[in-house]
C-alpha cells in the first residue's frame, strides 16, 4: 500500500531528527536500543503475522549474531563487516537446519523446537568459555568504523541502527507485497487450498523464518559492536518472551505492530525501573490481557479509533 | 554392570516424569488441538504444592501427594477457564501465545510466592539407599516408579474400560459425532484439562524430593515431556509413556558415559531428529489426514 511507504518516510524523518533534539546521550542511547529491539521484533512479526508460526528462540539467534561477530573481531581481529556477514550467514544456516524439518509439518512444532534451541544456545554461550568468555562475558569486541571515522558515540551509532531499521522495513513491506507475501496470505485462508494451487507451503514459511532470524542476527551484531562487551543473560529465554510480547502488544497482523510494540517495551523499563523481579510477571500479564481484550494490539486500536472518527464526522 | 544399572534406573526415574508430562501435553492437545506451553509450570506447581503441604504444613506425605494431584487438576481447570476459553475463538495460534503468557505469569508468580532458592522436600520413605544387583538405589526412585505404575494402571482402566474415559476419547476422535451421540463435549474438555493438570502436578510432586523444587524447573521438564509425546506420536498416550522412558534412559546413559553437561541438549536433538524422520512418532503407524 502507498500508506506503508508514507509511514516509512515519516519514520525515517523522525529517526533522523530525534537524535539531534534529544537532550543528552542517555536518551539517544535509549532510542538506539529501541531501534535494535524494533529490528529484531520486525523479523518475528513477519514470522508470526504472515507465516502464522511462533519462535521462542529468537533471543538465541540474536545472541548467535552477537557472539559470532563479536568473537571473530575480539579473538581473531577480523574486520567488522566481514565478521558481521559471517555471523549473519551462520545464523541463517542454523535457522534453516531447525526450520526445515519442523516447518514441513502442519501445526506448531517450530515453537517447541526453537524453545529448545534457544535454551541450548544459552547453555553454549555459558559453557564454551574459550570462545564466549562464559558467564563473565566476552570483552574486546571491535567498534564499527569506516577508515578513521569511528561510530562510537551514541548519536553516530544511532544513525547506523535506524538506517538499517528503515531499510529492513522497506524490504519487509516489499516482501509482504511480493509473491512470497501473497502466497503466505493465501495460506492464512486455507493451507490445503494454497497447496493445491501449487504453492510450496513449507518453502515460503522457511524463507520467512530464515529472514526473520537474519534480522535477529543483524540486531545482535549491532548490539555487540556498540556495547563491545556481551554476556549470556542478554540472550536468555526472557528476551525471547519479551519479543513475543512486543509483537502481540503492537499488533500481530501489521508490520507496524513491531514498531509500536518494540518502542513501548523499550520505554517501559525507563518508566518502571523499580520493577525488577516483577518485570517478568508484567510481561506475561500484558501478553494475556492484550490477547483477551485487544486482539489487534495497538495497531488494531489505532485503526478502530480512526474508523470511529471517520464514522462520526 | 552395577554402574549400568545405576544409570538405567536414574534414567527410568526421570523417564516416568517425562512420560507423565508428555501425557499431560497429549490430554490438552487431544481436547483442543493446542500445544500447551504452560505444561511445565503445572509440573513446577506440583513440586511447590508438595513442599507447602508436606514441609510447611507438615501433613502426611501420602495425603499431600494425593492433594497435589487434585490441586493440579484444579489448576488445569482454572487454566482452561481463564486462558484457553477466552481465546479459543481467535484461533489456535492465539491460544498458544496465551499459554506462553500464562506460563510466564505462573513462573514469575511462583518466584514471588516461593522465592528463588531451590526447596528441599523429604522423600516419601526416608530409608537408606537399597542395594540392587550391586547398584545402590535411592528409595525415592522406587516410590516414583511404583506410584507412576499405579497412575498408569488407573489411567489405562479409566480410558479403556469406563464410559467416561471412552467419552473423552470419542471427543478427541470426532467432537461433532461425539456431540451427536449425546456426549457433553464441553464437560469432557474440562475433564481433560483436569487430568492434564493433575498428572503433571503428580509428576512434579514425585520428582521434588530428587531434584528439589525450584520456580524455574518447568521449562526444561516441559521440553522433555513434549519430546516424549513426539517420540510416541503427539496425542498417543501409551506412546508418550514409552517415549518418556526411552528419552529418560537415553539421557541417563549419555550423562553417565558421555558428558552430563550436555545431557539437556540430547532431548532437543532427539526432538529434531524424530520430527525430521518420523513426525508421526516412532511408535504409531503413520496415517493420512483428512482435509
Amino acid at each position: 500500500m502507498k500508506g506503508d511507504y508514507l509511514i516509512l518516510l515519516l519514520l525515517a524523518l523522525v529517526a533522523f531528527i530525534l537524535p539531534l533534539i534529544l537532550p543528552g546521550d542517555y536518551y539517544v542511547e535509549v532510542f538506539l536500543f529501541m531501534g535494535i529491539n524494533v529490528l529484531v521484533a520486525l523479523g518475528l512479526s513477519l514470522l508470526m503475522g504472515y507465516a502464522g508460526q511462533i519462535s521462542l528462540g529468537h533471543a538465541g539467534f540474536y545472541g548467535l549474531g552477537a557472539y559470532i561477530s563479536g568473537a571473530l573481531t575480539a579473538h581473531l581481529g577480523w574486520p567488522v563487516p566481514l565478521a558481521a556477514t559471517v555471523a549473519i550467514l551462520a545464523t541463517a544456516l542454523v535457522a534453516a537446519a531447525v526450520g526445515w524439518p519442523t516447518l514441513r509439518l502442519k501445526g506448531h512444532y517450530l515453537a517447541m523446537a526453537t524453545l529448545g534451541l534457544g535454551i541450548i544456545l544459552y547453555i553454549l554461550f555459558v559453557q564454551l568459555r574459550g570462545v564466549t568468555g562464559g558467564a563473565s562475558g566476552l570483552s574486546g569486541i571491535q567498534p564499527v568504523h569506516v577508515g578513521h571515522y569511528y561510530l562510537d558515540t551514541p548519536r553516530r551509532y544511532c544513525y547506523l541502527v535506524w538506517s538499517l531499521v528503515v531499510l529492513a522495513f522497506f524490504f519487509s513491506i516489499n516482501l509482504v507485497r511480493s509473491r512470497t507475501g501473497l502466497a503466505l496470505k493465501a495460506l492464512h485462508y486455507s493451507e490445503v487450498a494454497a497447496a493445491t494451487l501449487g504453492i510450496d507451503v513449507a518453502r515460503y514459511k522457511l524463507q520467512v523464518f530464515v529472514f526473520s532470524c537474519v534480522l535477529a542476527a543483524l540486531g545482535g551484531v549491532l548490539y555487540a559492536h556498540y556495547i563491545t562487551f556481551i554476556s549470556p543473560e542478554t540472550f536468555g529465554f526472557m528476551y525471547s518472551i519479551k519479543l513475543v510480547v512486543m509483537i502481540v502488544l503492537g499488533g500481530m497482523y501489521s508490520l507496524w505492530g513491531a514498531l509500536l510494540g518494540g518502542a513501548f517495551l523499550s520505554l517501559l523499563p525507563e518508566v518502571l525501573h523499580r520493577l525488577e523481579d516483577m518485570e517478568v510477571v508484567v510481561h506475561g500479564l500484558i501478553l494475556l490481557l492484550v490477547l483477551i481484550f485487544l486482539p489487534g494490539g495497538l495497531v488494531g486500536l489505532i485503526q478502530k479509533i480512526g474508523e470511529r472518527i471517520r464514522g462520526s464526522s | 554392570m552395577a554402574q549400568l544399572i545405576q544409570y538405567i534406573f536414574a534414567g527410568l526415574t526421570m523417564g516416568v516424569i517425562y512420560a507423565l508430562t508428555g501425557v499431560g501435553f497429549n490430554l490438552i492437545y487431544n481436547a483442543t488441538g493446542v500445544i500447551n506451553f504452560a505444561q511445565g509450570e503445572f509440573v513446577m506447581l506440583g513440586a511447590m504444592f508438595l513442599y507447602t503441604l508436606q514441609e510447611v504444613l507438615q501433613w502426611p506425605p501420602l495425603l499431600s501427594l494425593l492433594l497435589v494431584f487434585l490441586l493440579g487438576g484444579v489448576v488445569g481447570v482454572v487454566f482452561e477457564y481463564t486462558v484457553v476459553k477466552p481465546l479459543v475463538r481467535l484461533g489456535v495460534i492465539t491460544v498458544i501465545i496465551g499459554t506462553i503468557g500464562a506460563s510466564v505469569v505462573l513462573k514469575g508468580g511462583a518466584m514471588l510466592v516461593w522465592g528463588k532458592n531451590a526447596l528441599a522436600v523429604e522423600p516419601l520413605i526416608s530409608e537408606k539407599p537399597m542395594a540392587f544387583l550391586g547398584a545402590s538405589l535411592n528409595t525415592q526412585v522406587l516410590v516414583v516408579l511404583a506410584v507412576t505404575a499405579l497412575a498408569v494402571a488407573v489411567f489405562w482402566y479409566f480410558f479403556g474400560f469406563t464410559i467416561l474415559g471412552k467419552a473423552i476419547q470419542a471427543c478427541s476422535v470426532n467432537p461433532l459425532a461425539a456431540r451427536l451421540t449425546g456426549i457433553p463435549v464441553e464437560r469432557m474438555i474440562t475433564l481433560s484439562f483436569f487430568l492434564s493438570g493433575a498428572f503433571s502436578a503428580l509428576a512434579g510432586g514425585l520428582i521434588a524430593p530428587i531434584t528439589l523444587a525450584e520456580y524455574d524447573m518447568g521449562t526444561m521438564l516441559a521440553l522433555k515431556g513434549f519430546c516424549a509425546a513426539i517420540i510416541g506420536g503427539l496425542g498417543n498416550n501409551p506412546g508418550a509413556m514409552i517415549g518418556g522412558l526411552l528419552l529418560g534412559v537415553m539421557e541417563g546413559l549419555s550423562a553417565g558415559y558421555l558428558s552430563s553437561g550436555y545431557k539437556d541438549a540430547l532431548a532437543f536433538l532427539v526432538l529434531i531428529l524424530v520430527l525430521f524422520w518420523r513426525p508421526e512418532g516412532l511408535i504409531t503407524r503413520g496415517k493420512g489426514e483428512r482435509v
